[in-house]
């Protein structure tokens, strides 16, 4: 059979807001394979996806061929593996598959996880959050710098594992900026990462999946606001 | 001088991986051990940013991060049987998602709650615990191995719990993993142990007694009351 798959094939379980389901998005595209976006509802959870991810009952989730796979950078290197014959999406060098690994797993292990709770934070704890992100970003720059090699995107000419790792925060990372009002990417400090974000996010297989600053702060609000309500602490 | 070194602790199951996943392969190498109380400037120097181990140095080029190198042992010595992920995507997807299922959930239930944790804290995470292990008992139907007949990808993230489960049980003086719950796990957990190449890596379990019970002491010293 040739490189071509019905869009019924091809199925991702997600959510606009979720950096991890655009991470599938931008790899689908990468290999321009049509598939369908089944939209979940926030705060409810789908059928199909409490039977496809049972384990973690967590979005995105792909459905190739009927068959479901979770965790947004495994899905990723399902995706390059299986369409093996479009661009690639992991360096071919396995040293440099590791290190854009290596990052991709510190942008969700480490990165993240300091980047989310700054919005809501105060005083002593935000100030330290935002060292411990901006700490982070001076070591991706670094890791830009000597991935890259001078072009425009850590995977050279063209956006590759790490870019999508990492660019999928993007929308959060600018949201967070104005809801702290705090600037996380700098010229100053990270020339690199400032131009490389420009470059990613009009990337054509990126395009349109970069929600608004915006639109991610109202969601952000609504989110607290369903959250205080409910009385959930 | 090898050309494969790798930077250890005697204890530290995230390293053992590395030694598992060279001696199936029968690839030479070096160890190094660490003491972490005194990490040596190489170390900091290979593993700058979590300044841990396992790093593995191949022709001078460090490599961090235990999955990770798991992942660069596959992708370099290709023709060194055995493989450790399968050819099949969908396959390989499956072993990388379970690993990370255990780093993420399993890992921290238990080192990081039903360890520390006292009374009815403790029960609480030992549930949560066994919600998530039952996933692992479900994987392993009609299996000797999560890679298959042969210790794989997943068999090799796993292999913490063979020589771990009975640390735990000896320092709580709680039964983590019950033999009527979850037969094929400890079944599984005993052909790890004793699988070939990795029977002769383990190291000694009082030692790891010792050093449990104590880690469990200051932990639970810091624990907010």
């Amino acid at each position: 059979m040739a490189n071509t798959s019905s869009t019924h094939d091809v199925k991702v379980l997600g959510a606009w807001p979720s950096p991890f389901v655009i991470r599938a998005r931008i790899a689908l595209n990468i290999k321009s394979v049509e598939y369908e976006f089944l939209a979940e509802t926030p705060g409810s959870k789908s059928q199909l996806l409490l039977q496809s991810n049972p384990v973690h009952k967590k979005i995105p989730v792909l459905i190739h061929r009927g068959k479901p796979i979770a965790e947004s950078l495994v899905i990723v290197q399902y995706i390059d593996e299986v369409w093996s014959s479009g661009p690639s999406i992991l360096p071919s060098d396995p040293y440099d598959r590791a290190i854009a690994r290596f990052w991709a797993a510190y942008v969700d292990d480490k990165f993240f996880p300091s980047l989310r709770p700054i919005k809501s934070a105060q005083g002593e704890e935000k100030a330290a959050l935002v060292k411990q992100v901006n700490e982070g970003l001076v070591l991706l720059e670094e890791a830009f710098q000597k991935s890259s090699k001078g072009k425009a995107f850590f995977g050279g000419d063209r956006i590759g594992y790490l870019d999508v790792a990492f660019g999928s925060m993007l929308g959060w990372l600018r949201a967070t900026e104005k809801m702290g009002e705090v600037k996380l990417l700098d010229e100053a400090k990270t020339p690199g990462l400032v131009q490389w974000a420009e470059s990613f996010c009009a990337d054509g297989a990126v395009k349109g999946l970069i929600p608004d600053t915006e639109k991610i702060v109202e969601f952000a609000k609504l989110i607290a606001a369903r959250m205080k309500g409910s009385g959930s602490s | 001088m090898a050309k494969v070194k790798l930077f250890r602790t005697w204890s530290s199951p995230f390293a053992l991986r590395i030694v598992w996943a060279l001696e199936v392969k029968g690839i030479e190498y070096e160890m190094i051990y660490e003491d972490l109380s005194n990490k040596s400037s190489i170390l900091l120097q290979y593993n700058p940013v979590y300044k841990k181990v396992p790093v593995l140095l191949h022709k001078g080029k460090p490599i961090s991060e235990s999955l990770v190198i798991l992942e660069y042992i596959e992708e370099t010595w290709k023709s060194k049987t055995p493989s450790l992920l399968p050819k099949d995507p969908y396959q390989r997807a499956m072993a990388r998602y379970w690993a990370k299922f255990g780093d993420d959930k399993i890992l921290p239930l238990i080192w990081e709650e039903a360890f520390i944790k006292q009374g009815k804290d403790q029960e609480e995470a030992l549930v949560a615990v066994h919600e998530n292990l039952k996933y692992l008992e479900v994987e392993l139907r009609g299996k000797k191995f999560l890679g298959g007949d042969a210790v794989g990808f997943a068999d090799l993230a796993f292999g913490w719990l063979a020589n771990l489960v009975s640390v735990f049980e000896e320092v709580t003086c709680v039964t983590l993993i019950d033999r009527e719950k979850f037969p094929l796990l400890l079944t599984w957990m005993q052909n790890f142990m004793d699988a070939p190449k990795i029977r002769d890596t383990w190291p000694p379990c009082d030692k790891l007694i010792t050093k449990f019970r104590a880690l469990r002491e200051t932990l639970i010293a810091k624990e907010p009351k």
